[in-house]
């Protein structure tokens, strides 16, 4: 049985580098059509990621992103489409920072209560989306996209210095949290920066995703239903049941993905507050195959673009635009999606072959008892 | 046309192998065999859709090369699908240009081009209706007039009579007798011997992927054809002694089920099946067994009646919860319903039994004990794989339903829903399959039976009853009854009772008419039936 645990680590491994090393090639192509050195820029990146503060921006960064990206995969395993993860961390991150502001229990109170806030209200914002598909049927979405834009102008509401906004110079804030919900990080000295407290519940979440869909009939259910609708159901999957629960677990997860850097760094919810995590981690989530380590190794591949692009800026003696990393991601989400579905269907193909080789021998030595037998 | 050599390779499986075929001009040539024997993939290589590995095929004497269907369609050849593929919410007139605007455009000239190709083959077809308003046998119809509208004189037909009533079948043939007094050429794929026998001028049997042999259909009998279609001895689903008791598990009454738009698709349904019965249900496809079949699983609600387990009432429990109580259910259709294709076979030994052990402990799922469970399966069912990692897709049909059945058996269930058990599964498998359901219900358990083989159900059964239309028109003991006038009750020509009438003054045509039903059954006959129909001839 080795053989096939081989292969499928075979097959695991190719469909993201095969994507990867077509973004490369793809990516020089757009380099050289405009008359730049095609290499030139990945070594200049390369050479950031040896600094230890840019590794601590990615490693912090790759946190949020993980997080993110969780949340997009659970709903992925049932063939949910969770877009809504933006709207849902970023009013969750709000809702923490107001609750952080106003709230002033004891450290070990303080943070499980605002982790909690998070949680709950991604559940919520998520939920919605849930219970519209399982009562009315609308896509999820069609909902959650809508409740991206809903949140936007809700946090625009709420962060209003009469509702619960605290305005700071030019920037609209929820006030400054309590020490009590600041999670404490590692600090590497003051050169190179402080590494995010909440990093390690990023990997203890992946943990437990693992844990989940692997080994509970929960998850079990949730994977059947990805796999095949009709067979879940058969099989007394309740469908309806199982949308909106992944639906609050989505959101409960996407809800934290804020966090690290509002407990850990920003302290308050403000206009510059991160956006766009939920859809950073849509690419997250399809690069890394739902699964929890590759997801891991997506989001520290991304939050490595993010962060070793700047320099591109300001290299000499030739400097290059950053936005190379963006179409790089972009190409990424290209190739994964045309490489996964080309390897998957490789390997279905291929182990059928397998299987009939090893059989073929069985099988003839077979027919012929069978023809003696008649 | 003519194919020599024809082999075609599959990962694993040689598909096809050194097939020969010649289609005569103007005739109808049946091509049969088993499921699984290879028909599917000759009839692919035909029109198109892949290439053989060896082999030629030439059509009017000249050697042809397809890499396309649109190459084969270039050529003349044609094929109307099992599935039809039409776009219900088109017309007739628009679903027929689809695709080829070219030849005749999208106006009256392509009417009248429909017209009168209807006219001349007697197809009868109004060019403006929509397709979702017409019945399947007129979508037949809509099918082979697409095909003959692109130019075809060779049409392929694949199980034509699959989705049919007997008067249809008739109209169908009828059909395709105008199609070969014009000189066009017809291939006409099914493992329905009665059929075949009537309208082929020529048969050619298929047997694990070649050519066994060729017979006319004056001088051969539908025995023969099986035999030689089976390649042995055929094997009898008989069971020996009855076992039934007085013990009812499952029972329905007045189940009523309504369609959207309050239209009955089941209704007045009532039966008891005791422990150690099994129930065959006989009909038509599509006459309310599907329905039946998930409103007792669960996957429909009841709009009325009630459904009783044991002594509870289980009418509005979930479907997990009957699982858990001890319903077990083999699929009709096994990829929709019974397997994760793309999961390892232990995964698969979950499926629909994730609460329960071995597969799951309280909230936690045991994969150990799962993984432990399947070799068990694997090995006392004869499972044919390399091992229980490798996804359900790479197993072969039978050795997927052996999986789905030992599955469903190490839970001892006390009622088993069997649709279709050994439906596209070889004969070997197929008779394995059958003694463990006999095993079972020697052991107690009650089983309803739904089957499109015949003689299966009349083989398995304790007691039959008939659908159609959504109700139970019929019922008959299945030590007397015969395949006959189990057909006749199927099309709902008749109701009530069915006594076996000895040599009474209809059956002679009645036989013959009802034989396409029978040979559903690519099994076996009973003596009785055989030495009815030396009588006929």
């Amino acid at each position: 049985m080795k053989k096939f645990d081989r292969e499928r680590v075979l097959l695991a491994v190719a469909g993201p580098v095969i994507a990867l090393v077509s973004a490369i090639l793809l990516t020089s192509v757009v380099l050289i059509a405009s008359g730049k050195n095609p290499f030139e820029p990945y070594r200049l990146m390369l050479q950031q990621a040896a600094y230890s503060d840019v590794q601590v921006l990615i490693i912090n960064q790759a946190s949020m992103y993980y997080l993110a990206a969780l949340a997009v995969a659970i709903g992925f395993r049932m063939n949910l489409f969770n877009i809504g993860v933006d709207g849902q961390y970023r009013l969750a991150a709000m809702m923490t920072a107001v609750a952080g502001a106003n709230l002033a229990l004891p450290g070990f109170l303080q943070i499980p209560v605002l982790l909690i806030v998070a949680i709950g209200t991604g559940a919520v914002w998520a939920g919605i989306a849930g219970v519209l598909k399982v009562t009315r049927g609308v896509s999820e979405v069609v909902a959650t996209i809508m409740l991206n834009a809903i949140a936007t102008s809700l946090i625009g509401y709420l962060t209003l210095s009469d509702v619960w906004g605290v305005q700071v110079g030019n920037n609209m804030t929820t006030g400054i949290m309590h020490k009590s919900g600041w999670f404490p990080g590692i600090d590497l000295g003051p050169d190179v920066g402080e590494i995010y407290g909440l990093v390690f519940l990023a990997v203890l979440m992946g943990v437990a995703y693992w844990i989940v869909l692997n080994r509970t009939r929960f998850g079990f259910d949730l994977r059947a239903t990805g796999a095949s609708e009709t067979a879940a159901a058969a099989s007394g999957v309740d469908a309806k049941r199982m949308i909106l629960t992944a639906m609050l677990i989505s959101g409960g997860v996407a809800g934290l993905s804020g966090l690290p850097l509002l407990l850990g760094d920003a302290h308050t919810y403000s206009l510059s507050f991160p956006t766009g995590l939920g859809f950073t981690g849509i690419t997250i989530a399809l690069l890394g195959r739902n699964s929890p380590v590759g997801i891991a190794f997506a989001a520290l591949l991304i939050a490595f673009l993010d962060k070793a692009s700047p320099a591109l800026d300001y290299a000499t003696p030739v400097a290059y635009e950053k936005e190379i990393a963006t179409i790089m991601q972009g190409l990424i989400v290209f190739a994964v999606v045309v490489s996964y579905e080309a390897v998957r269907q490789w390997g279905l193909r291929r182990q059928q072959k397998r299987v009939g080789a090893e059989l073929a021998a069985e099988l003839a030595h077979h027919a012929s008892q069978k023809e003696v037998a008649a | 046309m003519e194919l020599t050599g024809i082999t075609k390779r599959f990962p694993g499986v040689v598909a096809n192998h050194d097939i020969h075929l010649t289609v005569r001009k103007g005739t109808v040539h049946a091509l049969v065999g088993e499921n699984g024997a290879g028909k599917s993939t000759l009839m692919k290589i035909l029109y198109g859709m892949q290439k053989p590995d060896e082999g030629t095929i030439a059509v009017d004497g000249e050697h042809v090369v397809f890499s396309s269907p649109a190459d084969a369609i270039a050529r003349g050849i044609g094929m109307v699908h099992q599935h039809f593929m039409l776009a219900d919410n088109l017309t007739v007139l628009e679903n027929v240009v689809l695709g080829s605007e070219k030849l005749y455009g999208i106006g009256g000239a392509a009417r009248r081009k429909i017209e009168e190709i209807s006219d001349r083959y007697g197809l009868n077809v109004r060019p403006d209706v929509l397709v979702e308003n017409l019945g399947v046998a007129d979508r037949q119809r809509v099918e082979i007039l697409k095909v003959l509208y692109r130019g075809a004189r060779i049409l392929i037909l694949d199980e034509p009579t699959a989705v049919l009533v007997p008067q249809e079948v008739d109209a169908l043939f009828a059909n395709l007798r105008e199609l070969k007094s014009e000189g066009l050429s017809v291939i006409f794929i099914s493992h329905k011997l009665g059929e075949v026998l009537s309208v082929a001028d020529d048969i050619t049997v298929i047997r694990r992927g070649t050519t066994v042999g060729t017979a006319v259909p004056s001088e051969t009998t539908p025995r023969r054809l099986a035999e030689m279609m089976v390649g042995s001895e055929l094997p009898t689903p008989e069971t020996a002694e009855s076992t039934v008791t007085d013990r009812p598990v499952i029972r329905v009454d007045n189940l009523r089920l309504e369609a959207e738009g309050g239209r009955p698709v089941l209704d007045d349904i009532s039966f008891t099946i005791h422990a150690g019965e099994v129930l065959g249900l006989a009909g038509v496809e599509g006459n309310g067994q599907t329905e039946l079949i998930e409103a007792l699983i669960g996957l429909k609600p009841a709009d009325s009646g009630t459904i009783t387990l044991g002594d509870q009432e289980i009418t509005s429990w979930p479907t997990r919860k009957r699982r858990e109580h001890g319903i077990g259910y083999i699929p009709e259709d096994r990829h929709r319903q019974g397997l994760l294709l793309e999961a390892p076979l232990w995964e698969n030994r979950i499926l629909g039994h994730v609460t329960e052990r071995p597969n799951a402990r309280g909230f936690w799922l045991d994969p150990k004990g799962a993984q432990e469970d399947t070799r068990r399966i694997v090995e006392e069912y004869d499972v044919r794989t390399p091992g229980i990692d490798v996804t359900a897709a790479s197993l072969s049909g039978g050795n997927q339903q052996k999986l789905i059945v030992g599955r469903e058996m190490s839970h001892r269930p006390k009622f088993l829903i069997a649709a279709h058990p050994t439906r596209g599964v070889d004969v070997g498998a197929q008779a394995q399959i059958w003694d463990r359901i006999r095993e079972a219900r020697r052991e107690g358990l009650a089983v309803l039976l739904i089957s499109a083989d015949l003689d299966e159900l009349i083989g398995l059964s304790d007691t039959l009853r008939v659908i159609y239309n959504g109700r139970l028109v019929a019922d008959a003991d299945p030590a007397t009854i015969t395949p006959e006038q189990l057909g006749s009750a199927m099309t709902g020509a008749v109701t009530g009772h069915l006594e076996h009438q000895e040599g009474s003054a209809d059956s002679a045509s009645e036989s013959r008419k009802s034989e396409s039903r029978k040979t559903e059954s690519r099994k076996t006959e009973s003596r009785k039936s055989e030495s009815r129909k030396d009588e006929t001839r």
